[in-house]
């Protein structure tokens, strides 16, 4: 099984992590690059197929060449064996059509034709969750998506797996699908690995992936001696090594006209509060006043 | 349907010194092995005391197993052993060395997280050569069988398992022994509750106020009347940079004095001959506790069913002689025998026989001898008979008992007896020689401590709260929550006390009616899963899931 995970480099949110200017407008600059959270989950179905059916995970993502240190995160993260990174100035300022191009062409230059393609869900900076549908159609493959469980059967080359439908309730549907075939994992993804070999395998890949994350750790702090992609495991291919047309990527092949933006207004620092004691009888009714209209009821 | 089941030539469950040696000795033999521990890292579960023996006359070594284990695994040696005999401020110290040193290649001590650890990776690696490995976070929930046949194991997180043979190194309160029905978990009197905190040591201190080198370490044991009468005693170790200090009690002791394991420890580390070595400022690390078989009372004398060997304190292999604790090494040379009688069975092509055989090795290794003096037998009928007893007491405590024991430190014959690994071996199983003798040595030969010992250990809640949890589902169930069923619970477990709310058991009144019921309530969120209340009280007693509950750091 060669499976590929498409993920991609978002500011890192977390708390002291990312950093605003006065305007609420995100500096880049001061805010390291990491992988799309909901990328892992997409990494972790990868790794299931390739512990319970064997072959390899690769990684590829299109983005500047900074991004190879995203890669070499999801490498050691999730024991990846081999990470591609479509990267040149053409490539820059695309929207999601004009990525999903670009990465759909990356995967058909791969030697080997994957059997799965697998997405994360939305990413944390844009939020549309389209790269991945729109890569699809541009290779017109099947496509599951809110994918929770996942088995597939090597001999009969289909997939089938649980997803989840959204709606007023949610309802968890099966389906099955030939491979090739497209993936988008979602964050409820749960990998189970429920026999020793499995588990005994997941342990030699971490160790395997982990010695391999390292080295290539090595490659990167140390570019004065070694380019990245002298690295066995690592290879950047600019648009002419696809063979893109510059009109139809990059922002000359993005359609998406960004209008405007607006910051999000920060929340305001001081609120009303008003002090009741329980034991003052009225003003509890007042209380209970106040909330009945969130609780649902009448 | 169970044809699907995957299929190891053998399952070793549990990965502490006995299912280590085991899996070593299988894969040794080339035999296919799975090693299943339930904890986050080995050792995350384990509590010894612990000082580890290399017996001159054992078959096998932990570090014949495993080279470079004392390079790399363990803290100090342990050159040095007294035992101190306590009343009041008084302290009478006899040196035990030569008993310690008796039939001993060498003794080091070990802190379980560190030292398990390291047999993890190694244990990894040479079973993972033979087609199988070690999984942590798996608990082994029961015995597989088929038609009656024990032909696996089930667990929490991994479909069942099947085996030709199924090794249960899975320590004191085994699952599987109970599932097979070899071990019961009825009568405290066959159990010692041992109780342990770490102290870390600044840097130097260890060796300044034990006045040894860096690469030398000492062993000191407690008995007399600082534990309230409870039958057992007290133990300290210098570790790297850290102390050892602990109690092991009889556990029916423990339960018929009403006294709080945390007490008693506190007992020992304010004692005014602690003071030397503690200074004024006691950080503590950790606190712990497990169960320790009394091998005397429950080594089984035939410990397999089938396809299933039990080793270590799964099989009750935990030997106190007098004051020297040796579980570690007899669960190393069980577990090595439990594998080597396997791989003879297997090459002769009746893998049946593997339980006989090995059987058989434990007696012909003298092992059994070991865990169950036949001396002791015979002596035991006089030494623990009530009316025995009483005129000992008697004795000892009269002037002419005085004199004797005066006489006796002057001839030599005192040393010579805490020396005999003979008169160890016969120690009768009553307050006797835990309580009334060394009172009685402290308070006729003893020299006055005149130390100030000012350390404030910390109570129960800042001990559970300084411990690590991944709290799962309750693994513990009441069974009968009366007082006077599991009422001795909230005493005897390490982790509750009367009067304190934040433990796992707690006293309760309940009105009904008019009438005054007496109950207990459990909450396991504290639990140290030290097995306590697995047989004091009556009770449904699990392991939790793998990875779940307490995670040692020390041990
Ligand atoms: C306070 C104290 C002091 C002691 N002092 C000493 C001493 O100085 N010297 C000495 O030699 N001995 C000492 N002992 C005894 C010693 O710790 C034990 O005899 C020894 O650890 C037994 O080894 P074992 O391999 O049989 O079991 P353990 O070391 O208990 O190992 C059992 C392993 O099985 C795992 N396990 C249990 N159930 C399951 C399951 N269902 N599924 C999967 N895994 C499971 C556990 O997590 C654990 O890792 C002391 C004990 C205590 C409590
Ligand atoms: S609840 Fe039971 S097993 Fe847990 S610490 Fe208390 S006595 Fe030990």
């Amino acid at each position: 099984m060669h499976t590929v995970v498409l993920t991609k480099g978002v500011p890192d949110f977390r708390e002291g992590q990312v950093s605003f200017d006065e305007d609420g407008h995100l500096e880049r600059g001061k805010t390291p690059t990491v992988m799309n959270p909901n990328d892992k989950h997409a990494l972790r179905a990868a790794l299931q197929t390739k512990v319970r059916h064997g072959g390899s995970v690769s990684l590829m993502s299109m983005g500047p060449p900074g991004y190879a240190e995203v890669l070499q995160e999801g490498m050691a993260d999730v024991y990846a064996d081999d990470l591609y990174l479509l990267s040149d100035r053409e490539m820059g300022a695309a929207d999601t059509w004009a990525t999903a191009m670009t990465l759909a062409t990356g995967l058909e230059n791969l030697d080997e034709e994957p059997d799965v393609v697998f997405a994360g869900f939305k990413t944390a900076d844009g939020e549309t969750g389209h790269t991945g549908p729109q890569t699809e159609w541009c290779m017109d493959w099947p496509l599951v998506t809110h994918v929770i469980a996942l088995d597939i059967d090597e001999e009969e080359r289909t997939l089938r797996a649980k997803r989840l439908v959204e709606g007023d309730v949610k309802e968890i549907e099966t389906v099955e699908a030939p491979l090739p075939c497209f993936v988008v994992a979602d964050p409820d993804f749960e990998p189970t690995y429920r026999t020793a070999e499995h588990r005994l395998r997941y342990k030699d890949l971490r160790e395997e992936t982990q010695a391999r994350a390292e080295e290539f750790g090595e490659y990167l702090d140390d570019e004065t001696e070694k380019e990245p992609t002298d690295w066995d495991h690592f290879e950047m291919w600019n648009h002419e090594a696809l063979n893109l047309d510059p009109d139809y990527i990059g922002l000359d092949g993005s359609p998406t006209i960004v209008a405007g933006v607006d910051p999000i207004p920060k929340a305001p620092s001081e609120r009303e509060a008003t002090m009741i004691d329980p034991s003052d009888e009225a003003g509890m009714e007042s209380v209970f006043e106040e909330v009945k209209p969130y609780a649902g009821g009448d | 349907m169970t044809d699907d089941y995957e299929h190891y030539e053998a399952v070793v469950v549990g990965a502490g010194p006995g299912g280590a040696a085991a899996a070593a000795t299988l894969a040794n033999n080339g035999v296919e092995t799975l090693v299943l521990e339930r904890g986050v890292e080995a050792g995350s579960k384990n509590v010894s005391g612990g000082l580890i023996y290399a017996e001159q006359s054992a078959p096998y070594t932990i570090d014949g197993l495993f080279p470079n284990f004392r390079e790399e695994a363990t803290e100090r040696p342990a050159d040095e052993y007294y035992l101190h005999n306590v009343a009041g401020n008084k302290v009478k110290t006899v040196d035990m060395t030569d008993l310690h040193h008796t039939d001993t290649e060498w003794c080091d001590s070990v802190l379980r997280r560190r030292m398990d650890g390291w047999l993890e990776d190694r244990v990894h690696e040479m079973t993972r050569e033979t087609g199988g490995g070690l999984l942590t976070e798996v608990r082994v929930n029961g015995l597989l069988r088929e038609g009656g046949e024990i032909v696996g194991v089930t667990c929490d997180e991994l479909d069942p398992i099947k085996a030709d043979v199924i090794v249960a190194a899975d320590g004191v309160n085994s699952e599987l022994a109970r599932d097979a029905g070899l071990m019961d978990w009825d009568e405290p009197d066959e159990w010692f509750q041992g109780v342990k905190a770490i102290v870390d040591m600044p840097e130097g201190a260890i060796e300044e106020r034990f006045d040894i080198r860096e690469d030398e370490g000492e062993a000191h044991l407690f008995s007399g009347d600082l534990f309230e009468g409870v039958r057992g005693g007290g133990l300290l170790y210098t570790n790297e940079d850290t102390l050892s200090i602990g109690t092991v009690f009889h556990l029916d002791s423990l339960v018929a004095e009403q006294a709080e394991p945390h007490e008693l420890l506190d007992a020992l580390l304010t004692h005014p001959l602690l003071a030397q070595w503690l200074g004024d400022d006691y950080e503590e690390i950790e606190y712990g506790a497990k169960l320790v078989p009394d091998s005397k009372k429950v080594a089984h004398p035939s410990p397999h069913e089938g396809r299933l060997m039990l080793v270590g304190d799964a099989a009750g292999q935990m030997q106190a002689q007098g004051p020297i604790i040796k579980g570690m090494n007899h669960a190393v040379t069980a577990g090595a025998l439990a594998a080597e009688a396997f791989a003879q069975a297997q090459a002769r092509g009746d893998e049946s026989t593997a339980g006989e055989l090995y059987e058989q090795k434990l007696r012909t290794e003298g092992v059994m001898d070991k865990l169950r003096p036949p001396q002791y037998e015979l002596a035991s009928v006089v030494g623990e008979n009530e009316r025995v007893t009483e005129l000992g007491e008697r004795v000892v405590n009269s002037p002419l008992g005085r004199a004797g024991l005066k006489v006796a430190e002057k001839t030599g014959v005192l040393e010579r007896g805490f020396n005999s690994p003979f008169v160890m071996s016969i120690m009768p199983d009553t307050k006797l020689p835990y309580v009334t003798i060394p009172t009685a040595l402290g308070e006729a030969l003893g020299d006055r401590v005149t130390d100030e010992n000012t350390i404030q250990p910390p109570d129960l809640a800042d001990r559970i709260g300084d411990l690590t949890y991944d709290v799962g589902d309750p693994h513990i169930e009441l069974v009968d929550n009366s007082f006077a069923a599991s009422g001795d619970a909230v005493s005897a477990c390490p982790v509750s006390a009367t009067d304190f709310g934040g433990g796992c058991y707690r006293d309760e009144k309940v009105k009904t009616n008019g009438s005054e019921e007496h109950l207990v309530s459990l909450d396991t969120q504290p639990c140290v899963e030290c097995g306590t209340c697995a047989i004091v009280a009556d009770t449904d007693w699990d392991h939790p899931a793998g990875g779940k509950g307490v995670e040692f750091k020390q041990g």
